[in-house]
């Protein structure tokens, strides 16, 4: 599987504050890569410029081998996104959700409904489908914002803390449905938690980021094995390479979203 | 694949439809705003409009004044129901679906017109609460087919255009509380700088000024001509017409650049 992510010294500044510091890493194709960092780390700012939202001050990227800076629309019809706020319509059905977007992608019109159908199978929503969205619980948004972001079959799928807010049960049906993707359609998932658990049970890759700056990057086995002799846990690793645990750090903003994000979802 | 080959500008209309569908499909779903949105017009002929015929201190020649400002009401219902469009982009930014069009393929300024035109075609309910409160204060209303079509493409096209204008404030302030700062500010100078509930020619030079490079004036206009039986336009349908299209297409080409922004 060749690389479908490289990202080269990619670097964002926002006046003098460098949010994301000459990052390079490559994800490959059908990896389910995880971005680790603690709030105000760089993670939803890379996010945001490979997924064409934010251009990048300096550096370049190329998802499913288009440049996000010169080819930004070719880069959208090969993604899919679902950010960490939350991102589906509650005044519109699951149906409508799903509806505007085969039609904003060119879904085929004689294939929508079909597509729509299997979707809303595939994160089990077909008995909602025709629920105001604004009834969903949090785990069912979750899920219709996957459907929805995997409509039109991305081949990478960019998620911002998809688990945040979320109930474990909640948690394992959503992870449940990322892992199919890959399974049944070879989908690449490029994501960001600053949950442990879940980096380490589901990322065939890691990569840590510190102050906008890549500390650390390997399987957990090889990031574990860095640490030298003896077992460690991802804990330890993460505070050897980020120098604090995960709770610190973030601007108002960040937490802010947060909050809203779980208040809505949970 | 289908569309990609298609002329891009028939993609660009059907785009720009989709997100006026589901934007409409959304008042399908609950509708009560625009039974709110009846009383601000209802108010302004029923009492502001009423006292002021009963005066006789405003001078608008061979039109009866309640004549006079039933289209300057419409008119302003429109921008009032308008302007304050951008808190809806404002509200979507928070959550993230502002993002997820952005993420998509979609032109930018399909987005901001898609919208756009959803605010106008959600303002119609405005003219036919006003055209009923017009019906019955005895306003001579002109029923022909051609000046009732003149009306609702004038109503749609005025909604696009000042709640294009609003999303550009919203890209700019960014915040609920600062656009709602702003909307006060805009909407009453916007009223009162044109010939909505008086006539431009008892204003004072600088005002009068003012009144001519302000959209609703036009909008006042065009609504006056048509609606009316036996008005005549004071620039001509043809310039009206002009003057808002153009104005329209450069928001939306602003808005279009500026949307963007909201995804950050």
């Amino acid at each position: 599987m060749g690389p479908i992510v490289e990202i080269e010294s990619l670097t964002r500044r926002f006046g003098v504050f460098t949010a994301v510091d000459s990052l390079t890493i490559t994800a490959n194709a059908g990896e389910v890569f995880g971005l680790l960092g603690s709030n105000g780390a760089g993670k939803s700012t890379t996010i945001k410029m490979l997924t064409t939202l934010l251009p990048p001050t300096s550096g370049e990227a190329r998802v499913g081998g288009f440049s996000i800076t010169k080819e930004p629309v070719e880069v959208r019809r090969a993604i899919g996104y679902v950010p960490q706020a939350v991102s589906v319509d509650g005044s519109l059905t699951g149906y409508e959700n799903l509806l505007i977007f085969a039609k904003l992608y060119d879904i085929p019109h004689d294939e929508q409904k079909a597509r729509i159908r299997e979707q809303l199978e595939f994160v089990g929503l077909t008995a909602e489908a025709g629920r105001m969205v604004g009834q969903y619980s949090g785990g069912m948004v979750r899920r219709l914002e996957i459907a929805q972001a995997t409509l039109h079959r991305p081949r990478v799928l960019f998620l911002d803390e998809p688990t945040v807010g979320l109930d474990p049960i909640a948690r394992d049906a959503v992870w449940k449905h990322l892992v199919d993707l890959r399974t049944n359609y070879g989908t690449t998932l490029f994501l960001t938690t600053h949950y442990l658990e879940d980096a380490e049970s589901h990322c065939d890759r890691i990569a840590i980021m510190h102050l906008g700056k890549l500390a650390a990057l390997g399987t957990m086995k090889e990031l574990e094995a860095s640490l030298g002799v003896g077992s460690h846990t991802l804990d330890e690793v993460f505070v050897h390479y980020a120098g604090t645990t995960l709770d610190s750090g973030g601007t108002f903003r960040d937490v802010s979203a947060e909050r809203t994000t779980e208040q809505r979802l949970g | 694949m289908t569309t990609a080959f298609i002329h891009p500008l028939i993609s660009f209309v059907g785009k720009t439809f989709v997100i006026t569908e589901f934007e409409l499909r959304k008042l399908r779903h609950d509708f009560t705003e625009l039974i709110t949105r009846a009383l601000q017009p209802a108010l302004w002929l029923l009492i502001f409009g009423q006292v002021f015929a009963r005066s006789g201190m405003m001078h608008t020649g061979n039109v009866p004044y309640l004549d006079f400002i039933a289209p300057g009401i419409l008119a302003q219902s429109v921008l009032f129901v308008a302007i304050f469009y951008g808190i809806n982009v404002i509200w979507e930014r928070d959550l993230g679906i502002v993002q997820k069009f952005l993420v998509s393929p979609t032109p930018r300024a399909a987005l901001v017109l898609g919208k756009g035109f959803s605010a106008g075609i959600r303002t119609l309910s405005q003219a036919i609460v006003v055209y009923g409160l017009s019906l019955l204060l005895g306003v001579r209303l002109n029923w022909s087919p051609l000046a009732l079509v003149n009306v609702l493409a004038v109503v749609v096209l005025a909604a696009t255009l000042f709640s294009t204008f609003s999303l550009i404030i919203a890209c700019i302030v960014k915040t609920r509380e600062r656009f709602m700062g702003v909307g006060q500010v805009l909407t009453m100078p916007l009223f009162f700088a044109s010939n909505a509930i008086y006539p431009t020619t008892i204003m004072p030079v600088w005002l009068k000024v003012i009144s001519h490079l302000n959209p609703l004036t036009y909008v006042v206009d065009a609504l006056r001509t048509s609606m009316l039986a036996g008005s005549a336009s004071s620039f001509g349908l043809g310039l009206d017409y002009a003057v808002i299209l153009v104005t329209t297409v450069i928001l939306v080409l602003i808005g279009a650049r500026l949307y963007p922004q909201l995804g950050v």
